[in-house]
């Protein structure tokens, strides 16, 4: 019985090097090379390969080149082109959006034309990318549940970088590339804008992230616990229930009272992890066009609770001496 | 399987690295959390009492001399060119310049200041700069008590034995090639003035040389609310990360960090902070950044402004300089001859 609890999967399937369901004249745009790994065995599935590109991922590497290409230019020259800090300030480095003089306009490229070309050049990558799952999806016969899964987090990725700057009236409003610049653009985001902790669809999202995260786990521990029955095999289990999905059931239904099914589990964690973007880009599409201060908002709805001064109480000194800064 | 023994060597340097970089990033246990505020919302301090007695021992004060008595002819009649301590009495002269010698010029003594063998020559910039600073001295002690209080400060609060306080700051020069290549802005470096963030890495010119607007957050509810951009608020948390780091302690120190702004939900340290804010604009833009005429290059920043004041340079990572030792008691030439 140990055996289920290892990290890494224990059975490798090596039988002949399939290529899948033939898909008529696009087949030229699979990869020959095709064979097994026994590394990818431990996480997945020791056939590797073949790889389907197409016209769609072709476009979509190349415009994720030149996003790719411009942000790390960028980030070299902000390092006067010096190797060894480029490596040593990496997590630092980042390309800025235009200064909120701007607004809308194209800016000159050292102010945030850079950036702008970056964020055009990425989100074209992401959109191409998008049309290839759709189309991988449809010629395989599939449902299109990964491609609108997958749009639902570009939706969250284009309110913050496109439709709220938009609305806003400034690319200035959008977030910086590089990894610590978009961490202290965001926290410096939420102060601005009076703590997102307060800000609903933000507590949503937070809900529907961790949420994935616990049915995710839910589900892994239970179809693993319940293998040694037949239980991996789930779809057939779905319409036809033999003794794993009958233990996994009661075993959920002793310690909750209630059992999600071996169908109902999957739309559970599709919507909870398509949710946790569409609620997340609500509540930023709400943050400074509509709500300006969310902590204020918080306070003014019966929100957030207020709590017994502890320490004496203090007032503004500005109002006394008249300024304001 | 042959491949395990690489798995297994790939594994003992991963774990390698990452005991490197937990013994890099962490502070050693035990911290200790003092509650601050209402119970429950996180309004505590945190301090960890294996670093608290390195501040002890590096915030001694040095004993000081014996009183000296206000009777007899005033150093200005004995003295020449005397322009700030002209007042008092030659006893009392003699033991602040003796007083400051130690505090500022130990190794170089006099000469670290005055032209050898003539004291009352201006020849040596450095007395001038001197003369300077005990005007500033005495107008903190007089003008700003609701941020030094009662306590003051002395040379020492700042000087330590050093000629040029150790944390000090200056303009910072725009980093990174020019051209078409994309500008920061100020900001993407590794830089301890703002703790190691990538936030700007200048508040200091912005808000401690200039009065420049700390207040982003809007206090009403709704949009549109105003006219600070994001970017001013990567500034001002780039202050008060300086803030926190020069006094050793956490954001809830002064504020409650659910509602930065609200003054009702802050704590009695802020209006200290306030003042204090203002306290540094006025030293650094009426009394230090104009010694930048008379100072040499070495004594000003790569972008020619003098070396000036934040809250560092008192405060020395604890929130009251000297742990709060009342220093200008002993001392009461630094006073303004009206308060001594």
């Amino acid at each position: 019985m140990a055996e289920y609890l290892n990290l890494f999967t224990r059975v490798q399937v090596r039988g002949p090097v399939y290529a899948g369901v033939p898909i008529g004249r696009d087949d030229q745009h699979r990869s020959p090379q095709r064979g097994f790994s026994y590394l990818m065995g431990k996480i997945g599935d020791a056939q590797v390969g073949p790889i389907y590109l197409g016209h769609l991922g072709v476009l979509s590497l190349v415009f994720g080149f030149v996003a790719f290409e411009i942000i790390g230019l960028n980030m070299l020259a902000s390092v006067n082109w010096n190797p060894i800090q480029f490596v040593r300030q990496l997590p630092w480095l980042g390309l800025e959006p235009p200064s909120p003089a701007y607004g809308l306009r194209f800016p000159p490229l050292a102010h945030g034309g850079w950036w702008l070309m970056a964020g055009f050049f990425l989100t074209m990558s992401i959109l191409l990318w998008w049309a290839r799952l759709y189309r991988r999806a449809h010629q395989l016969g599939l449902g299109q549940h990964l491609s609108w899964a997958f749009a639902a987090a570009i939706w969250l990725y284009l309110v913050l970088g496109f439709i709220r700057p938009l609305l806003m009236g400034s690319w200035s409003e959008a977030v910086p590339f590089g990894i610590f610049p978009h961490l202290d653009w965001t926290a410096a985001f939420s102060i601005r804008y009076g703590n997102l902790f307060y800000n609903p669809f933000h507590a949503l999202s937070i809900a529907f992230l961790y949420g994935s995260t616990l049915l995710f786990a839910m589900h892994g521990a239970t179809i693993l616990a319940v293998s040694r029955f037949g239980g991996e095999r789930e779809v057939e289990q779905a319409v036809d229930r033999g003794t794993a999905a009958e233990r996994a059931a009661i075993f959920w239904r002793w310690t909750m009272g209630f059992n999600a099914t071996f169908e109902s589990l999957h739309r559970w964690a599709w919507w909870f992890a398509a949710l946790c973007p569409i609620t997340g880009g609500i509540g930023i599409l709400l943050t400074g066009t509509v709500v300006d201060n969310w902590y204020a908002w918080a306070m003014d709805h019966g929100y957030a609770p207020g709590y017994p001064a502890v320490a004496p109480a203090i007032t503004d000194p500005a109002l006394a001496t008249g300024g304001t800064r | 399987m042959k491949i395990r023994f690489p798995l297994a060597l790939a594994a003992v340097f991963l774990a390698f690295l990452g005991s490197v970089f937990v013994l890099q990033a962490f502070e050693r246990p035990p911290p200790v959390s003092v509650q601050q505020g209402f119970r429950g919302t996180g309004m505590v301090g945190v301090t960890n009492p294996r670093r608290d007695a390195g501040l002890v021992a590096r915030n001694q004060v040095p004993a000081a001399p014996e009183a000296a008595g206000t009777d007899g002819d005033r150093a200005s009649s004995i003295y020449d060119n005397l322009q700030v301590f002209g007042d008092l009495s030659v006893e009392q002269f003699g033991r602040i310049m003796q007083a400051m010698t130690e505090w500022v010029s130990p190794a170089e003594g006099c000469n670290g200041c005055h032209v050898e063998g003539d004291f009352a020559s201006d020849d040596n910039y450095r007395k001038r700069v001197a003369r300077r600073m005990v005007q500033m001295v005495r107008h903190i002690n007089a003008d700003w008590a609701n941020h030094v209080q009662q306590t003051g400060v002395t040379c020492y609060t700042c000087h330590r034995g050093n000629l040029v306080p150790q944390q000090v700051w200056a303009t910072a020069p725009e980093h990174g090639a020019r051209g078409m290549a994309a500008s920061a802005n100020g900001q993407n470096l590794a830089a301890p003035a703002v703790g190691l963030t990538s936030l700007p890495y200048d508040p200091f010119s912005r808000f401690l040389a200039q009065d420049g607007n700390i207040r982003v957050q809007t206090t009403r509810a709704l949009a549109p609310g105003g006219v600070h951009p994001i970017q001013d608020a990567e500034s001002v948390y780039g202050l008060m990360i300086h803030i926190s780091e020069a006094l050793g302690v956490n954001c809830t120190f002064c504020h409650n960090s659910r509602a930065f702004s609200s003054w009702t939900e802050s704590h009695p340290p802020r209006l200290t902070a306030w003042h204090g804010i203002r306290m540094v604009r006025d030293v650094n833009v009426n009394y230090i950044e104009p010694l930048r005429e008379i100072l040499p290059a070495s004594r000003r920043g790569p972008m020619g402004d003098a070396l000036q004041a934040n809250c560092a340079t008192c405060h020395q990572g604890v929130n009251r300089p000297l742990l709060g030792a009342p220093m200008l008691r002993d001392y009461p030439e630094l006073r303004p001859a009206a308060a001594r």
